[in-house]
């Protein structure tokens, strides 16, 4: 037994904190959280105002342009009509609004922070370990503090995401821009480029790649944490599985899982043909 | 402006390039510190070097890998920080420009060729080429119009379009050759350029060199670690160890009168070759020493052996 005189506890002090930062910040979180929901709200309108059937064309032919190979541009159509036939279509729906948003929020974030850490070594130095830490938590933890400040909803889940998902992006942006080659910049420089030239004309267009692959990740990432979400009432494919847990509903489960995996499927393929076709620094003859 | 400015338009003085992990803050003339800077980890790149080079003059610096020429070519965009000394071009002192001054010089008055090319990637030939008229801010029409004749300058017309990766290395560093080229600095600095080609292709791009040398008029720093290169293209020589110039002077003069035993080595073959072909008196076959004064020209150099 480990002696109880030595026990201390740090959770009043961390609950205070946040009940603190409740009351001092509360107004600001709720226009936060109101400004949020309503964005949330549009997309997924917009999402179910697109018929099924432009759903199914859009992907075709987004498929086509990437990929140029009949199997692979139907089958994505295929997929989706199987969420549609499920009766998943709505929630679906719901769901990609959640991951749109969470992507969105966390690019703006992830990219230019990114370009940070590759700018200064000593941003770099700040962040690394705070990245290392954010991807070896567990990503429930990050449910907890999110549901204190915005309470049960859409918008904890949205900040959840955000937090679990900016990693990859931050990373491969800063990894890709210090892998630019040194011979290029100092060509580049040698012809007067300014830094901001440098970063616009050289080291941003060269990291393409890596940031792409970092944007893909991130993606999915936050597909995998909406549906971890719908814990603290995100909704959407997660929350049906999260019920279907606990009915030991195995038909169910499997209903919504199928659905998510198709998701994931259908976003990764497309991300990744738009990172294949944005990389122009490998063109062969 | 005094007339010696006019006629020297690069002057180095007494340049010196330590790295070292903290700042240098003794007398790099005394010799006991400087002892103690490089003991303590500091490597001297370039030791108290001074010249000049005349306009429309290609200087040659030669030496082996870490003899520090590649520093010493570096020191004068100030791509590398030179640690004292002075480098004066054409009468303004490069070494105390600020950054937008030395933006401004590295845009118009010295256009620089890489070994490894550094071309980009990413971009065509023609968006290469023009790349340093982008960062001017010269109209897309315009830079495109200008380096368009650079390229057909280089020999490499219908090439535009192309990208560098689907180049040969020799049409590369002609891509690189023509972005310096449409610059139209008075001065050109070539670090290595042709070092990474095959010997045929090297010698192709030599004598394309020499070709526009002759139409151009170019004042060049030219690096190489190849003493035929060095002959071939070189009006006058500097022969370079550990940070030092060890003989300054035409390239006759140096395979002829080797200061030092170790130029001497650099330059025994070359005196072989000069033998023979007294020997032989059969100057058509071997190559003979060029002996060029102010333009030079490709007869000199039109031997077949290399």
């Amino acid at each position: 037994m480990f002696p109880e005189a030595l026990e201390y506890h740090v959770a009043p002090y961390i609950s205070n904190f946040v009940k603190w930062l409740l009351h001092t910040c509360g107004p600001a979180f709720d226009a936060f959280s109101n400004s949020l929901i309503t964005i949330m709200v549009q997309i997924e309108h917009g999402l179910l105002f697109i018929p099924w059937w432009l759903w199914a064309i859009g992907i075709m032919f987004l498929s086509w342009r990437i990929t140029r190979h009949i199997g692979k541009t139907i089958l994505p159509a295929v997929l989706l009509m199987t969420i549609g036939m499920l009766g998943l279509w709505d929630v679906a729906m719901e769901t990609l609004s959640i991951i749109i948003v969470s992507v969105v929020l966390a690019l703006i974030i992830g990219i230019p922070s990114g370009i940070a850490m590759a700018v200064s070594n000593r941003v770099n130095t700040v962040f690394t370990p705070i990245l290392d830490a954010m991807q070896t938590m567990p990503s429930f933890v990050y449910l907890i503090p999110a549901l204190m400040l915005f309470h049960l909803g859409k918008v904890p889940a949205v900040v959840a995401t955000v937090i679990y998902a900016v990693p990859p992006v931050q990373r491969l942006t800063n990894l890709g821009i210090r892998q630019v080659s040194e011979s290029v910049q100092e060509a580049a420089l040698a012809f007067g480029a300014t830094p901001w030239q440098l970063m616009k004309e050289v080291r941003l267009p060269l990291a393409m790649p890596s940031i792409l692959a970092g944007i893909n990740q991130t993606t999915m990432m936050a597909l995998a944490m909406v549906v971890i979400a719908s814990m603290i009432g995100a909704g959407g494919l997660g929350e049906k599985v999260l019920v279907a847990t606990n009915r030991i509903d195995v038909g169910g489960g499997f209903e919504a899982g199928w659905a998510i995996v198709v998701l994931a499927i259908i976003i990764d393929r497309l991300s990744q043909g738009a990172a294949g076709k944005f990389d122009n620094t490998n063109i062969q003859r | 402006m005094d007339s010696n400015s006019e006629t020297y338009i690069l002057e180095v003085e007494n340049l010196w390039k330590v790295f070292a992990k903290d700042k240098i803050e003794c007398n790099l003339y005394d010799a006991a510190a400087v002892g103690k800077l490089e003991a303590a980890g500091g490597v001297v790149a370039v030791r108290d070097i001074s010249f000049k080079i005349k306009r429309g003059e290609v200087f040659v610096i030669m030496g082996l890998s870490g003899s520090g020429k590649s520093t010493l070519i570096r020191c004068i965009p100030r791509l590398i920080d030179p640690s004292s000394g002075r480098i004066m071009m054409n009468g303004d002192n490069v070494s105390e420009m600020d950054q937008e001054q030395l933006t401004e010089f590295r845009r118009t008055k010295a256009a620089m060729v890489f070994q490894h090319y550094g071309l980009l990637p990413h971009r065509t030939v023609l968006e290469n080429v023009s790349f340093g008229l982008k960062l001017r801010g010269v109209e897309q029409k315009d830079r495109e119009m200008k380096a368009e004749q650079a390229i057909e300058q280089v020999g490499l017309k219908g090439w535009e379009a192309h990208y560098p990766s689907q180049l040969s290395g020799g049409m590369q560093q002609r891509v690189g050759i023509a972005r310096a080229l449409v610059q139209e600095t008075d001065l050109l600095l070539l670090d290595e350029p042709f070092s990474g080609l095959d010997p045929l292709i090297r010698r192709e791009m030599q004598e394309e060199l020499l070709r526009l040398q002759e139409q151009l008029h170019k004042t060049m720093v030219f690096v190489t670690h190849d003493l035929s290169e060095a002959v071939r293209l070189g009006d006058r020589m500097a022969v370079m160890k550990s940070g030092e110039f060890v003989q300054e002077g035409t390239p006759q003069e140096i395979i002829m009168h080797p200061a030092d035993e170790y130029v001497q080595r650099f330059v025994q073959d070359e005196q072989k070759i000069a033998l023979m072909m007294e020997q032989d008196n059969k100057p058509s076959n071997v190559r003979t020493l060029p002996v060029r004064s102010g333009g030079c020209s490709d007869k000199a150099v039109s031997g077949t052996r290399r």
